[in-house]
């Protein structure tokens, strides 16, 4: 299979155990026989909690770590091949770079490794600081810079030598809500241009809003794989009802107790099954009712379901804020 | 051989020098002006002989701090603040990678030896020293340190593949003592006429460095030729043994998972 043809990222039953305890260590899995792939071009976002495994996979695939079990290729190339690295750009979680060099001098760096003359280095370092905005601070030290600097130098030096497939662990991690915005501008070019990004989140709206695909990992995992909209509309279960009371009539107690008010508006959101029922109730309380909308869960809702947690509950709470 | 290992020499090197290692320049300065001085004033034809004597013991303790504390975080620092990463996510072997730190941190220990030279012969020539042909021998002796430096350097870049900063820093002293007093080890081992005691001396003398084969020191102050095959012996021993710690070293940290 050539790099032209073979999916960016193909992963297949990858296992990753740890030993653990420094006497007699035990070894706990920390990624369990999991299989999916990436294909080129696409923006796909991996999704779990904290320990799901979603930095053990991004670390195999880099080389950082070794597999218990288990084999990924990039582009058609084994994650064995250190040439494969050519292909890849990688931003690791909270990234940590040499704080004595400056930020023309930390990309001048990586990039000798990707064999380019000195004239080249010294214009794509220039083009990379403004495209990632440090122009200004390209001759600071890197131990004056804030994490959302550090956050768009660590960018710079994965996307310098224009991978087709860019691995980002966490790259929206800690960064206010304009260093997310920039960082996802910056996604979203890379896309454009055709390039591969495989990034792991916390942040389920920016995974919403970005990616063609998502996996989501939980306890080492898989536990879904697909489109953010195939994904949320599996689970489409809710109903909102708006409507407006007459004076001096009270709602019926179990939809009181569910029910916000805004102005003279009350909102309430039952289960699909339950909505008829609702609507009977409401009838009778001689309510004047304004809409009935289909409640899409969104990806949040899916990622509690799947890593069994509630998610927060919607309706009552949000409008009440 | 791949030249990948190269930037990260030179990277390692640049981190020495804007992290002030080179500042032992001023201490070893004015440790030189110092003994210049009092020597001077006190010693009788004697002058030059403490002053070279004083200077290549300081440029080897001078260097052996630095090989040993820089040379136990070489690799561990980077795996510590996570550097690393980002570094072998490129097209970068991690064998070339050591190599790269090794032949950043010897560069380093090259360029501070070369200043203490510099220091060395002008505190000779301010005690009224004069060139002459036996102190070619002087320069001999500070190649034997920087072999010795290459050593330990090795050394201490191996336990930093797997073990903590303290704990790399006690193993390679403990070697480099050993392997000082590797020959009166093995002599212990021969006076008690033990057989254990024996075996143990004699895989100690053998497997250890042998570091007392490096000290020229006071030959070369008293303008003693030092003989060309001990020479070729301790060029070929320090190669030899910096091969094997470089194999060893990248024998361990290439299965080694970066957590």
């Amino acid at each position: 299979m050539n790099a032209m043809s073979a999916p960016a990222i193909e992963i297949a039953s990858l296992t990753k155990d740890y030993p653990v305890g420094f006497w007699r260590p035990k070894m706990k899995r920390s990624l369990d026989n999991l299989t999916f792939h990436v294909e080129q071009g696409e923006v796909f976002g991996f999704l779990g909690p904290n320990g799901a495994g979603k930095t053990t996979t991004m670390k195999l695939l880099i080389g950082l770590i070794f597999p218990t079990s288990g084999t990924a290729r990039v582009r058609g190339r084994s994650i064995d091949d250190v040439g494969m690295h050519r292909e890849i750009g990688y931003l690791p979680e909270q990234p940590y770079f040499y704080d004595y060099l400056t930020a023309r001098e930390l990309l001048d760096y990586y990039a000798q490794f990707h064999g380019f003359s000195a004239a080249e280095r010294r214009e794509r370092v220039t083009t990379f600081l403004e495209r990632v905005g440090l122009t200004a601070a390209a001759d600071v030290q890197l131990r004056k810079f804030s994490k959302g600097m550090l956050q768009r130098a660590g960018i710079a030096q994965a996307i310098l030598h224009d991978p087709p497939v860019v691995i980002l662990d966490e790259p929206m991690s800690g960064l206010d809500p304009i260093g997310r915005r920039e960082i996802r501008d910056i996604m979203l070019d890379l896309k454009n241009q055709g390039r591969t990004v495989f990034f792991s989140t916390h942040i389920l709206s920016d995974a919403e809003m970005l990616c063609d695909r998502v996996a989501v990992l939980a306890g080492g995992k898989l536990q879904g794989v697909g489109a953010p909209r195939e994904i949320v509309t599996m689970k489409s279960q809710a109903m909102e009802i708006l409507f407006e009371l007459r004076e001096g009539r009270a709602l019926p107690a179990d939809l009181a107790a569910q029910a916000a008010k805004i102005g003279p508006r009350h909102r309430v959101t039952v289960p699909v099954d339950s909505l008829y029922a609702a609507l009977e109730k409401l009838r009778g309380a001689e309510a004047q009712i304004l809409s009935v909308s289909p409640v899409h869960p969104t990806l949040e809702d899916y990622f509690f379901t799947l890593v069994g947690r509630s998610a927060p509950k919607r309706g009552v709470e949000e409008i009440s804020r | 051989m791949s030249a990948t290992f190269r930037p990260v020499a030179i990277n390692t090197f640049r981190e020495a020098v804007r992290d002030r290692v080179l500042y032992n320049l001023v201490l070893f300065a004015l440790l030189m002006i110092g003994a210049a001085v009092l020597v001077g004033g006190v010693s009788i034809g004697i002058e030059q002989l403490v002053i070279v004597n004083l200077g290549l013991s300081s440029i080897s303790i001078f260097g052996l701090v630095i090989a040993i504390f820089i040379g136990v975080g070489l690799v561990y620092k980077e795996i510590e603040k996570r550097t690393l990463y980002s570094l072998l996510a490129k097209p970068i072997k991690r064998w070339e990678f050591l190599v790269g730190k090794y032949a950043g941190l010897l560069l380093t220990l090259l360029v501070n030896t070369a200043f203490m030279t510099l220091g060395l012969a002008a505190a000779f020539f301010y005690v009224g020293g004069r060139v002459a042909r036996a102190d070619i021998w002087i320069l001999v002796a500070i190649y034997f340190i920087l072999l010795e430096l290459a050593l330990v350097t090795a050394l201490a870049m191996f336990f930093s593949c797997f073990s903590s900063p303290l704990l790399s820093t006690l193993y390679t002293l403990g070697i480099y003592l050993t392997g000082v007093f590797a020959a009166d080890i093995r002599g212990i081992g021969d006076f008690t006429k033990n057989p254990a005691v024996l075996y143990l001396t004699r895989a100690i003398y053998y497997v250890v460095p042998n570091f007392h084969n490096f000290n020229a020191i006071a030959t070369a102050a008293h303008g003693d030729p030092i003989p060309l095959a001990l020479i070729g012996q301790n060029s070929l021993y320090a190669l030899l043994y910096v091969t094997l710690l470089l194999i060893a070293s990248a024998a361990v940290f290439s299965r080694r998972n970066l957590k």
